[in-house]
């Protein structure tokens, strides 16, 4: 699928977000929720920013999104980036309601709509340290 | 409260701004002195008048700005500020000014942004990393948000950022190709007049903005800022000090601010700013509406936000914005004058220095001080300015006192 593909740089994980992380290298996605206001909450945080309840519990969350929006780029948006060019970079909302920004694999830009379905794709980093969380259309 | 005791701009300076600047490389602080001169000669006042103080970030010093701003200008101050908004600094900068003054605070407050570069330092060791050339408004410090989930995936800098804004607005309003390669070729026709511009005497064509290179799908090179060398600063004072400058005072009778994200993969809506509340705080303290306005000076760091700012400003209903542009001209001989000077997609971006471009050009017009791009009877004017990816906005109403 997309064993040959690695990402340039790692993301510098923080213990707070550890088990997003950890969960992604297993190939799994999982979010934080709100025990106490049931918000669903991404990018990892030691409370909920809709009510700052501090009772956020790691849950696995589906990993399918929808598309909201995206850019394909011609040359690379930045020099590490080079080996990857073109990008198609995008912000996706998971069903979760969640938002994240991520790449798309598997697309050539030109067949994307808004809203459309996608499906996760979990690719290494170069470095080996971490598995980032890309889409793919589904 | 104090509605009587208006902020007013009574002075600025502004230097050329270049894409290649081989002059003599000097310091912030030292551009910082050079600039407060300037303007306050404008201005018709002198050091000993100055009693406020508004500052962006210095090269020279990562904390205590306004400290050190006042003991090198050899100045003391009874108000400082640091301000830290992006493009949106310059403007972030003369509502705090003006605030102040309308509080009783100071009388004369100066606000400067120098954006030439600085001596190349001998020491390797005291130099910014190389990714602070690519990262642009992206932190890649540990713990930062951004390090861990938007640099990864190359969401790094502002093109990725906007040209998302744009794609997501395109999905669900139509494509708006043609009116932000409108707002370009109008804006260089101004910008062709305006000698401190870095595209002076070089108009373009709406087909050949759209013929320039596709950077980031859809937003193509013409529609991007051009980083450059500059600089400004304003001065701003009471209504008794006004008096001794020689321009018609500018006012500043209403100002809003607004932060809703660092990067738009959080915006609630993508396809709404956050100058929507910007401009309506803004409208509101000054008892106006945007049909009054006589002409815009709104921030351009990309086509799409010029059209997005029209529309979140109440010039236009929300997905109207290229159907509106359709039936105006931009230019300052237009029926519906932006961005007189050329905005920064016509003199180009001197970094922080860019921001007060916008206020600039609308006190030059209010005072009557454009040239041959005088705008007639111009009295009122919003100015806007906007920081980071859509992360922060603010709105200024401009009166001619």
């Amino acid at each position: 699928m997309t064993e040959t593909l690695h990402a340039p740089l790692a993301p510098k994980m923080t213990p707070t977000s550890a088990p997003f992380w950890a969960a992604l290298g297993e190939g799994q996605v999982v979010l934080q929720q709100c025990d106490d206001c049931e918000a669903w909450v991404f990018y990892p945080r030691p409370r909920c920013p809709r009510c700052l309840s501090a009772a956020l519990a790691w849950k696995p969350a589906s990993g399918r999104a929808t598309l909201t929006t995206w850019t394909h780029c011609p040359r690379p948006t930045a020099p590490p980036f080079a080996g990857l060019a073109p990008q198609t970079l995008a912000v996706v909302t998971l069903e979760e309601g969640v938002r994240m920004s991520t790449f798309l694999l598997e697309t050539t830009g030109r067949t994307l709509e808004l809203g459309m379905a996608l499906a996760p794709r979990f690719v290494p980093t170069e470095d080996g340290t971490a598995t980032l969380l890309a889409f793919a259309p589904a | 409260m104090g509605t009587q005791r208006k902020g007013a701009i009574v002075g600025y300076a502004e230097w050329p701004t270049v894409r290649r600047y081989d002059g003599p490389r000097r310091f912030m602080l030292e551009q910082w002195m050079d600039l407060a001169a300037e303007a306050l000669a404008d201005a018709g006042l002198v050091l000993e008048d100055v009693d406020g103080l508004v500052c962006g970030t210095l090269r020279e010093a990562n904390m205590f700005v306004p400290a050190t701003v006042v003991e090198y200008l050899g100045q003391p101050v009874k108000f400082a500020e640091f301000v830290d908004l992006g493009g949106a600094t310059g403007t972030g900068m003369l509502w705090r000014a003006a605030a102040a003054i309308e509080l009783g605070l100071c009388d004369v407050v100066l606000c400067a942004l120098p954006g030439l570069p600085i001596p190349s330092n001998p020491d390797p060791r005291d130099r910014p990393p190389p990714e602070a050339r690519w990262l642009g408004s992206t932190s890649n410090a540990w713990g930062s948000p951004q390090a861990e989930f938007e640099v990864p995936f190359g969401n790094v800098a502002q093109n990725a950022g906007y040209a998302m804004i744009a794609a997501h607005y395109e999905a669900r309003f139509g494509s708006c190709e043609r009116a932000r390669a409108q707002i370009t070729a109008q804006q260089r026709a101004s910008a062709a007049l305006n000698p401190l511009a870095s595209f002076y005497e070089k108009p373009v064509t709406i087909d050949e903005v759209l013929a320039s290179s596709m950077i980031a799908e859809p937003l193509r090179l013409l529609e991007i800022v051009m980083p450059c060398a500059g600089g400004a600063a304003v001065v701003l004072a009471s209504p008794e000090k006004a008096k001794k400058s020689p321009h018609r005072p500018v006012q500043i009778t209403g100002y809003g601010e607004s932060l809703t994200i660092k990067t738009p993969t959080f915006a609630e809506d993508l396809a709404v700013t956050p100058v929507a509340a910007a401009a309506a705080t803004a409208f509101a303290r000054a008892g106006t509406t945007p049909a009054a306005m006589d002409l815009l000076a709104l921030y351009d760091c990309y086509t799409i936000t010029v059209l997005l700012t029209l529309e979140d400003a109440g010039f236009c209903p929300k997905g109207a914005g290229a159907a509106f542009l359709a039936e105006r001209n931009l230019a300052f001989d237009g029926d519906f004058p932006v961005n007189t000077h050329g905005g920064q997609l016509g003199v180009g971006q001197p970094g922080l220095a860019g921001g007060l471009l916008q206020p600039i050009e609308a006190a030059r017009q209010l005072m009557g001080r454009a040239g041959p791009r005088q705008v007639r009877d111009v009295n009122r004017a919003l100015v806007t300015g906007t920081g980071g990816v859509m992360s922060e906005q603010v709105a200024l109403i401009l009166e001619g006192a």
